[in-house]
């Protein structure tokens, strides 16, 4: 039996769309991967470093130019045989750790790492002697009492 | 103690984010990992002549700004002037790098807006961009006789910068050559 004309024009639309996302997907990553291995290791190295033209967002997120190209050199280097941490090396070399979303322990960053957990020993410091200063306050008004 | 506390904590935050405002350099100034290292390796065509290559080891010899510009950029004919003046004055030769365009489009630019530049290399596909660090035209940079990159300029170089920045450094390196 012949589908009904409506639901003839749905399905045309429904693959219509799908025809487009993936045209997008391709404009958006011309890259040609080897395997699903290779795009997964790709996908995870690239959305660690970050896109120095739009400095909010990592290289798997951004279509500047500057992004693309440094996908592209991204896998060069993973087919070149270099290992994840060498190819961050490569990049931090040109483009120093600004290029990393995940900043290295270093001088520059001991306060970065740090900080946080100084604040909050300086809070629960903080916290022990308000407790302490209540718990005095407390018997001192209980302890005439008994 | 208790009420001046908290007053203490507020005056010491303010003053600390106070600080990291007015010391912050501009957002988009990423500091490069190159300076003090030798200028990366390249074989490059010459943008007059793609027949003609020039490598590295070429443009050795005397200190020289390399100039990253591009005829999409708008920010590289700010700063055209400036380059010009700089190339005219003779005081060191200022090389081109035609970064990710279009050798047409290239040549154009330099006969509008004249062409400043005692060579200019392509790199057509920014490969030898990435190994500078370039992450945007303009960029400047400047090397020594022995190839050591020893300063690097980001955006459109001014006049008062020139002046007040890179000119000392250019005959600092004009002094060591000589020595």
């Amino acid at each position: 039996m012949k589908r009904p004309i409506r639901d003839r024009w749905r399905i045309g639309l429904v693959g219509w769309l799908l025809a487009l996302c993936c045209q997008y997907a391709l404009a958006v990553d011309p890259l040609q991967f080897a395997s699903e291995a290779e795009a997964q290791r790709h996908q995870q190295l690239s959305a660690e470093l970050r896109c120095l033209v739009c400095q909010n967002q990592s290289l798997a997120d951004s279509d500047a130019p500057l992004a693309q190209d440094l996908r592209r050199e991204v896998l060069d280097l993973m087919r070149q045989g270099l290992n994840d941490q060498q190819i961050r090396d490569h990049l931090v070399a040109r483009y120093s750790d600004f290029v990393l979303y995940r900043p290295p322990l270093n001088a520059a960053t001991i306060l970065l790492w740090f900080g946080p957990l100084l604040l909050l020993l300086l809070a629960l410091a903080l916290l022990y002697r308000a407790i302490r200063r209540q718990q005095q306050v407390t018997d001192g008004i209980t302890d005439p009492d008994e | 103690m208790k009420r001046v506390l908290p007053i203490i904590i507020f005056i010491g935050l303010a003053a600390l984010l106070t600080a990291g405002l007015i010391n912050a350099p501009r957002k988009e100034i990423i500091p490069s990992p190159l300076i003090d290292k030798p200028l990366p390796d390249f074989t490059l065509r010459r943008l007059d002549q793609p027949s003609l290559e020039v490598a590295r080891d070429d443009l050795l010899g005397q200190p020289f700004l390399l100039n990253v510009w591009a005829s999409w950029c708008p920010g590289c004919r700010d700063e055209h002037q400036q380059i010009t003046t700089i190339a005219a004055s003779g005081l060191v030769p200022v090389y081109g790098l035609n970064y990710k365009d279009q050798r047409s489009d290239a040549q154009r630019w330099l006969i509008q807006f004249g062409d400043p530049y005692a060579l200019t290399l392509t790199d057509p596909d920014g490969q030898v961009g990435i190994d500078l660090g370039v992450y945007g035209a303009p960029e400047t940079f400047l090397i020594d006789h022995r190839g050591i990159i020893r300063y690097k300029y980001i955006g459109p170089l001014n006049a008062r910068d020139w002046q007040q920045e890179v000119q000392p450094l250019v005959l600092q390196l004009l002094n060591e050559a000589r020595s």
